[in-house]
């Protein structure tokens, strides 16, 4: 291995040249398995990890700062790009805090809206989630089948504010566009489809022998880690804890739908991996719900002709695909942000993976990674 | 295990053990319109029992930031904690002198908050003392300097 | 002239000439268009078109990825072991085409046996030179100095030595049940219908009754051994990017391409002799009155059966996805290698006991 020690590591990371026998191996930041610009620094012993550190920030572009220096409606765009696969939660999040702020009332049929195209956010999330997750193990064609029912939902977004990736629907007091018999009838239409797909996902897939194998009991992240380390969403739920900000802060309307918080005390990759897909056919429950009892009325609330926050800090949570997303925003009275902080769940989701992944084969090490499902921009915002 | 609000004021009174006539530190909110049940000022000194006070209620670091409030000369840091359980947050504010921003890292009672305080060094220039690892910045490129978030920052 | 020709020395080196050059095309063109088969079956699998922008259904593809490849530059990076780095990749193709010479794909023509080189031990040779393959990679790995291609070439080396030991065992009942090591001879006993196949034969004969298993053991471990999804832990291209290819541009890795294609179609065929009857039709004998027709009907016979276990390890490849490395070796020390040898000695067993009888 002497050829493999002459070479020196500098920057983010604090693992120096081993004396022994192990190695340093740099996972990235461009690597297959890192979906993006993560970096791990792996100190290794053969295949196995003595440790492994996360080095992250190669895409960081300073939202926060953005956000002090933009109007609060200049804003709202960036906030769909932190996470762009659940890009309506984290709009929804920023109308949320600001309408809390300034005391905005938002009409009751945009709160529906909301809720429709929050859920199905959450579904399209989730299916290019379980499509990664399924690639890093190796699955090449489940994917694909995620991005043909995605498609669906994308066509159903495109229709009612013009973008399929990075919406920006939400307005402070409602939503933009109000939506059409094209797109409710087209969510009626998906929630079945996507019902009998989900069926097929678990014939195929999560009953497959190499999957279950390759998640059961790997990467265990109980509920105690989790807490220390402030890991929420399917990685806390799969660790037995059924908090889901949904219901233990309710925003929106969610306290007038009956569904269910899909748990797995098992805490391992095979758990992460099942709350996700039952959290989809929980979704469709949500929607089903929401579509039959939607009101007719105005999609927009009355706003103040210029919006300025009353002095103090604000705070407002979601729950987004992968976790809470949590806005902390403190106003000194102008019509922009003093200080606005974006908790973002991918962020305290990766950080226990240093402890979590001592002592791991890299590959489960990377199964444990794919497990947490996460967006490289949402870590660095 | 499960905090009720009024256990936790009573707490949190008696750590903080705040000078009679002054306004109490500890004041609860309502959540309709800030977003957190309990807001809980302290000094440098008391980050750290509080944040053991909160541990053994079973909380957990939601996030920590820092404010700068430049006018009055100080740095604020802000810890926000959840519960699993209860729908109980509480935010724990400390000030500091901005030419001297120092606070004791609360990184050895959460884990979680290491990343958090190397993300507020980072952006504030805050040190947290103890903290294991505070250089090289961790989102900011490699070689920065600086420190984005001051509001006397200009790039 | 004529005499000269096929007069008995010249006619050998003659005959081999024509075979390496031919075998030599056939790899070619082969590993293009499987890679070809395989993009479309996987698009196939996904519910895509696959490749279809180069020629009607995109048929010239395989041309086009192969001209662009020869044209890329063969990068040596700085600080490998430049003689390996290159040496590798003719190393992995050299053997296969070696095996390729003593495979039998047909019955005779004109009086010569359709194979190569027709030799008493092709079994040997073909297991000996398959087992070349892995020492290439592991070269190619290690001369890279890549940390990935490192734990590539180690990982490749406990993969092939525990699945070459499950193969060798069913190679070896395989030997005992037909009684010779000459791959014509193999064939030509498997005659008569496919219940005749030696994966079907030992069943009611009661050789081995066991067979159908020994042939899905030697089909799992030829996965193993080629490198080929579930088993794919030297490529692992979510684990360690391409492994023990990651340094490797242009036509050498083109060639690590041809070679993993061209050891796929060993492996296959080589299912096909030991278990499919070669070039035997499915039902009944191809009556010999038919001649040179019959033989090439035969040829068919092969090629369909041989293509076919191809289509399904494809299928494999893009319906699972990939083994932990402890659980691949786990497969083959904890199952495989017990599974076989208790065949092994079932079939000594019984046949000891038919030659008493």
């Amino acid at each position: 291995m002497s050829a493999l020690k002459e070479i020196k590591y500098t920057g983010g990371g604090s693992i120096q040249a081993p004396p022994d026998e192990t190695f340093i191996l740099n996972l990235g930041p461009q690597h297959p398995a890192a979906h993006g610009v993560l970096r791990i620094l792996m100190e290794m012993d053969g295949e196995w990890i003595t440790r492994a550190e996360p080095v992250i920030g190669y895409i960081h572009r300073m939202h926060e700062k953005m956000g002090e220096n933009r109007m609060y409606a200049k804003f709202l765009p960036n906030t769909s790009r932190i996470d762009y696969l659940a890009a309506m939660h984290y709009t929804q999040a920023f109308v949320g805090v600001v309408e809390r702020a300034a005391k905005i009332e938002v009409p009751l049929r945009a709160e529906y809206i909301r809720v429709i195209t929050g859920e199905l956010q959450r579904i399209s999330s989730h299916l290019v989630g379980w499509g990664a997750f399924v690639m890093d193990l190796g699955g090449f064609t489940p994917i694909l089948y995620a991005f043909e029912d995605r498609e669906k939902i994308l066509d159903l977004f495109e229709h009612i504010c013009g973008a399929r990736l990075t919406y920006c629907y939400h307005r402070f007091g409602g939503v933009c566009n109000d939506v059409d018999d094209f797109f409710l009838s087209g969510t009626r239409e998906f929630v079945p489809y996507m019902r009998e797909r989900l069926k097929m996902y678990r014939k195929l897939v999560t009953g497959n022998i190499i999957l279950r194998k390759r998640l059961e009991g790997i990467g265990i992240m109980d509920a105690e880690m989790c807490r220390r380390y402030g890991a929420t969403g399917p990685v806390l739920r799969g660790a037995g804890v059924p908090y889901d900000v949904r219901r233990a802060e309710p925003y929106s309307i969610y306290s007038q739908f009956d569904f269910e918080i899909p748990c797995y005390p098992q805490g391992d990759s095979m758990a992460r991996y099942l709350v996700r897909m039952d959290e989809m056919e929980q979704s469709l429950r949500i929607i089903e719900q929401a579509l039959a009892k939607i009101p007719e009325g105005p999609i927009l609330g009355k706003l103040p002709r210029v919006l300025k926050l009353p002095a103090g800090d604000y705070c407002y949570a979601v729950e987004a695909g992968r976790g809470r997303f949590m806005i902390r925003l403190v106003s000194d009275g102008k019509d922009s942000a003093y200080r606005l902080k974006l908790r973002t769940p991918c962020f305290s989701n990766l950080s226990p993976f240093e402890e979590a992944s001592r002592g791991m084969i890299l590959p489960d090490a990377l199964a444990l990674l794919g497990s947490l499902d996460l967006v490289i921009p949402d870590i660095d915002r | 295990m499960k905090p009720s609000l009024e256990q936790l004021t009573q707490d949190f009174t008696a750590l903080l053990a705040p000078d009679a006539g002054a306004a109490s530190p500890v004041q609860v909110v309502d959540f309709a319109l800030r977003g957190i049940n309990l807001d809980v000022t302290v000094t440098p000194a008391q980050v750290v029992p509080a944040a053991q006070l909160l541990d053994r209620h079973g909380f957990s670091l939601d996030t920590v930031t820092g404010v700068d409030w430049l006018a009055q000369g100080q740095m604020e840091v802000v810890y926000d904690y959840m519960h699993f359980a209860v729908n109980i947050r509480v935010a724990v504010r400390v000030r500091v002198p901005r030419d001297n921003p120092e606070v004791p890292t609360v990184s050895a009672v959460f884990p979680g908050a290491n990343w958090h305080e190397r993300e507020t060094h980072d952006f504030f220039g805050i040190r947290f003392a103890g903290h294991p690892k505070l250089s090289p910045p961790f989102l900011l490129p490699e070689d920065a300097d600086y420190h984005p978030l001051k509001k006397d920052y200009k790039p | 002239m004529i005499e000269f020709l096929t007069s008995e020395p010249v006619l050998a080196i003659l005959r081999l000439v024509i075979y390496l050059v031919a075998i030599l095309a056939f790899v070619g063109l082969n590993a293009a268009y499987l890679v070809l088969a395989e993009r479309k079956g996987a698009g196939w699998f996904q519910r895509r078109p696959g490749p279809v922008e180069v020629g009607p259904w995109g048929i010239l593809q395989p041309i086009a990825d192969g001209l662009k490849l020869i044209s890329k530059q063969t990068i040596v990076p700085p600080g490998t072991d430049g003689l390996l780095f290159r040496i590798a990749p003719a190393m992995v193709l050299a053997p296969a085409l070696m095996c390729l010479v003593t495979i039998p794909f047909g019955d005779t023509v004109m009086g010569m046996p359709l194979v190569g080189r027709n030799i008493d031990v092709g079994l040997l040779m073909v297991f000996s030179f398959g087992s070349i393959n892995v020492f290439a990679i592991m070269l190619g790995g290690w001369a890279s100095r890549n940390k990935y291609a490192v734990i590539s070439a180690a990982r490749i080396v406990s993969q092939n030595v525990a699945y070459e030991i499950p193969m060798l065992l069913v190679v070896v009942t395989m030997m005992m049940i037909t009684g010779t090591l000459n791959l014509q001879e193999v064939v030509t006993q498997q005659a008569g219908g496919f219940w005749n196949w030696n994966v079907f034969r030992g069943v009611w004969t009661m050789t081995n009754p066991l067979v159908p298993v020994t042939f899905v053991i030697f089909f799992i471990c030829m996965l193993a051994e080629t490198n080929r999804a579930p088993f794919d832990m030297a490529e692992a291209e979510s684990e360690l990017i391409a492994g023990a290819f990651t340094e490797y541009a242009g036509f050498s890795w083109g060639l690590f391409f041809m070679g993993e294609y061209a050891n796929i179609v060993v492996g296959c065929s080589m299912a096909t002799v030991l278990f499919l009857g070669g070039w035997q039709s499915p039902i009944g004998t191809v009556p010999a009155s038919w001649g040179a027709l019959g033989s090439l009907l035969g040829v068919g016979f092969f090629f369909a059966k041989m293509y076919a276990l191809i289509f399904v390890v494809i299928w494999i490849r893009w319906t699972f996805p990939r083994t932990q490395f402890y659980g691949l070796l786990n497969l083959s020390w904890k199952i495989l290698i017990p599974t076989s040898l208790f065949t092994l000695l079932l079939t000594g067993a019984l046949l000891t006991i038919r030659s008493l009888l």
